[in-house]
């Protein structure tokens, strides 16, 4: 980031290389909607491009990142809720339409398919339904893998309130998701001798 | 170990990510606690549902859309080696218009009048006799008790009423 703020256009395309993907991951996972995440990852590059003359390497690059991210997620998140209210439980994700970016395996079928983004769905919407700020922590530890304090930074709380905020969030999921525990996912389904095509 | 203790560090012990001690101390109470055994093991079934969830890429053309906005975004122009950040700009012309101000401020005074030469000559000249009669007057006490000068002056001026019978008589005649 050094290197942008001297002027170098090449090093804020390294950023733009290394960060786009977990960027747009956690901004879909806060919004849960990819065209949404999108622009607001573009919005976070943007800013962070807009402010390299003014930055100070007091923090870490990554959690002085993140903490945009997540300003504008929550932002986003607040200005859309009125539209997400209406929204059906049996409504399909936001993007759901789209090509699968993970192919799946030729041999599985189309039942396990369904079975498959159903329970990622559930999944999902479980997440989702967290409150804000237990959803940025889960988001932030599970899948950017940031250790406490960094997330700690990205969410202005302690280590103490953050740890809080994950239990709180885990016994939430703990029960929302209990329906799938004793479920095998579609791909052990299929594992058996009696769910493969012979 | 209380349970409370163990329920802030249970996450991080779920996710692998505690240091030996942490981990030794976690499950020393695991094994003659039931209740958290059973806790963990939802929380492990939970995390291993949050690993099912697949990332996703962006989509094509998102690096295209970034790179075209930041070029959008305006250039600094030459005058840029001049001003290097806009807080000192502003601090430099506030003490620019300061300084205008406080060298324009006498103008707005109303002028001291200047006195003739004439005037001028004749205060110094008025300052130089109070100068050369102080030594007089520094025996004031003296003069004010000097009888010879107020007898003489009896002698010469005859009083007031002496002087209206004096100019009666005459005016008799």
């Amino acid at each position: 980031m050094l290197d942008v703020k001297a002027g170098d256009e090449a090093s804020f395309d390294f950023l733009l290389q290394k960060y786009r993907s977990p960027l747009v991951n956690f901004l879909n996972r806060m919004v849960r909607d990819q065209a949404t995440a999108e622009d607001l990852a573009q919005e976070v590059f943007l800013r962070v491009y807009r402010a390299r003359k003014q930055y100070t390497p007091s923090a870490k690059f990554t959690t002085w990142m993140f903490r945009i991210a997540t300003n504008l997620a929550l932002n986003s998140v607040r200005d859309n809720r009125h539209k997400r209210m209406g929204i059906s439980l049996d409504a399909p994700l936001d993007g759901e339409d789209s090509a699968p970016l993970e192919l799946p395996a030729r041999e599985r079928r189309i039942d396990e398919r369904i079975i498959e983004r159903d329970r990622v769905e559930i999944i999902r919407r479980a997440i989702w339904s967290l409150p804000e700020k237990q959803r940025a922590a889960v988001v932030l530890h599970k899948y950017e893998e940031m250790e406490y304090a960094e997330i700690a930074g990205i969410l202005d709380c302690s280590e103490g309130a953050l740890k809080s905020l994950l239990f709180r969030a885990y016994q939430t999921l703990r029960v929302e998701l209990a329906p799938l525990v004793n479920q095998p996912a579609a791909g052990q389904v299929g594992s058996g001798a009696e769910g493969r095509p012979s | 170990m209380k349970c409370e203790d163990l329920e802030k560090g249970l996450i991080a012990y779920v996710e692998d990510r505690t240091s030996a001690a942490e981990r030794r101390g976690v499950e020393e109470h695991l094994a003659g606690c039931a209740a958290c055994r059973a806790r963990v093991e939802g929380f492990r079934s939970v995390s291993n549902l949050l690993d099912e969830v697949p990332a996703i890429e962006p989509s094509f053309g998102f690096d295209a859309r970034v790179r075209q906005r930041v070029a959008a975004e305006p250039r600094a122009g030459w005058y840029a080696w001049f001003v290097p950040q806009g807080r000192l700009a502003l601090s430099v012309a506030m003490l620019v218009a300061l300084t205008v101000w406080m060298v324009k401020l006498p103008a707005n005074r109303p002028p001291v009048p200047v006195p003739a030469p004439a005037a001028v000559a004749a205060a110094s000249d008025q300052d130089f006799q109070a100068i050369k009669d102080l030594g007089v007057l520094e025996n004031y006490d003296v003069l004010t008790k000097f009888d010879a000068l107020s007898e003489s002056a009896a002698a010469t001026t005859p009083p007031l009423h002496e002087k209206a019978q004096s100019g009666e008589a005459s005016s008799n005649d």
